[in-house]
């Protein structure tokens, strides 16, 4: 889990280019973070490749916080 | 920014062109912008609207591209500023990559007959077809004689592939947009083609319903047992677009690993892809 979170950390504040202090577990992509519809699409797509796992289109809608990410992909990696 | 992987040389030295369809660095147009400019080519570059302006510019920049145009291919009055731009940037043109393409997302999944709309048909061809024609046009009336075009076209256009529904009517148009193109700028010597990539990891990609099966299903069943690559992509926009294509026009050519001079998949290879 905590590496998860790790990796996602570092992957969202390269992609956004957000402060690493505020890409916490509650914050939200758009919201908080400066995210436009593009870059989630991107971020999900990203963590497809780097996890090696599928995200489902519905799936993928409700991944709008870090937090949301790290559960998803913790379930997936296992 | 850009990748420096791509084979450099002289083939497209002194060659000016517009790339229209980069939305980010995963684009095969993006792919096909990077091989040109290792090969000397200028570029200049649309997008639509701010948010892929700020996808489109930092890659663009890393090519030494300086000229970015706001044009949604939509709107008559962009299409016009656009090509005007040019004009007074460069005055000639030798090439234009067109790699553009929309279907609204309830379009493509599900039942072809039933989720097509009269609405989502129209745009679906305007978007994917008649924007390559209208570029075209306009596009030939600067280039300088034996310029070439190409676009992006899939396999969908051919036989069916699930979901891919109302685009593949207006890819099945864009090659026959690109055939009677062919034809009209044929006697300047201009070259007019279109390459049919297999599925590639793309923004674009990610509309289509089950997208992810199809990757499976192409690499399992392709001659090659493999992805497109976009390197392959961009070797065949260079050849295409560059004088190494002379006498090459009207043509739909496949990059797909294969995937589309195949009748019956490896048995194997199937039950891989349908294990997963």
């Amino acid at each position: 889990m905590s590496d998860v979170l790790e990796r996602v950390k570092k992957m969202v504040v390269e992609h956004l280019d957000a402060e690493e202090a505020k890409v916490t577990n509650n914050a939200h992509f758009i919201d908080d973070l400066g995210a436009d519809s593009l870059d989630t699409v991107e971020l999900v797509m990203a963590f497809e490749e780097e996890f090696d796992i599928e995200i489902p289109d519905d799936a993928a809608e409700h991944i709008q916080t870090v937090g949301d990410a790290v559960k998803f992909i913790s379930e997936k990696v296992g | 920014m850009a990748d420096q992987s791509f084979p450099t040389g002289t083939l497209m030295a002194g060659k000016r062109g517009l790339i229209m369809g980069v939305a980010n660095k995963n684009s095969i147009a993006w792919a096909i912008a990077q091989q040109l400019a290792a090969q000397g080519a200028e570029l200049a570059f649309t997008y639509q609207g701010d948010k892929l302006l700020r996808r489109v510019k930092p890659l663009g920049e890393s090519v030494g591209a300086d000229t970015f145009l706001d044009c949604d291919v939509t709107n008559d009055d962009d299409m016009d500023a656009t090509f005007a731009a040019l004009e007074a940037k460069w005055g000639k043109i030798d090439f234009l990559v067109h790699a553009i393409a929309f279907a609204g997302k309830d379009q493509l999944a599900g039942s072809f007959i039933e989720q097509t709309t009269r609405a989502g048909f129209k745009s679906a061809l305007d978007i994917s077809a008649y924007s390559f024609v209208d570029a075209g046009r306009r596009a030939a009336a600067i280039m300088n004689d034996d310029g070439a075009m190409i676009t992006l076209t899939y396999l969908g256009s051919e036989r069916v592939i699930p979901n891919y529904n109302v685009m593949g009517v207006a890819k099945a148009a864009l090659e026959a947009c690109t055939r009677y193109m062919a034809a009209d700028l044929g006697p300047r010597g201009i070259r007019v083609n279109a390459i049919s990539a297999g599925p590639i990891k793309t923004l674009a990609a990610a509309g289509i319903g089950s997208g992810r099966h199809m990757f499976r299903f192409n690499k399992a069943a392709s001659a090659m047992q493999d992805n497109t690559d976009s390197k392959g992509v961009a070797g065949a926009a260079l050849y295409l677009l560059s004088d190494l294509g002379l006498s090459c026009t009207g043509e739909t050519h496949h990059v797909d690993g294969g995937f589309h001079a195949i009748g019956m998949p490896q048995e194997d290879a199937l039950r891989a892809s349908l294990a997963e």
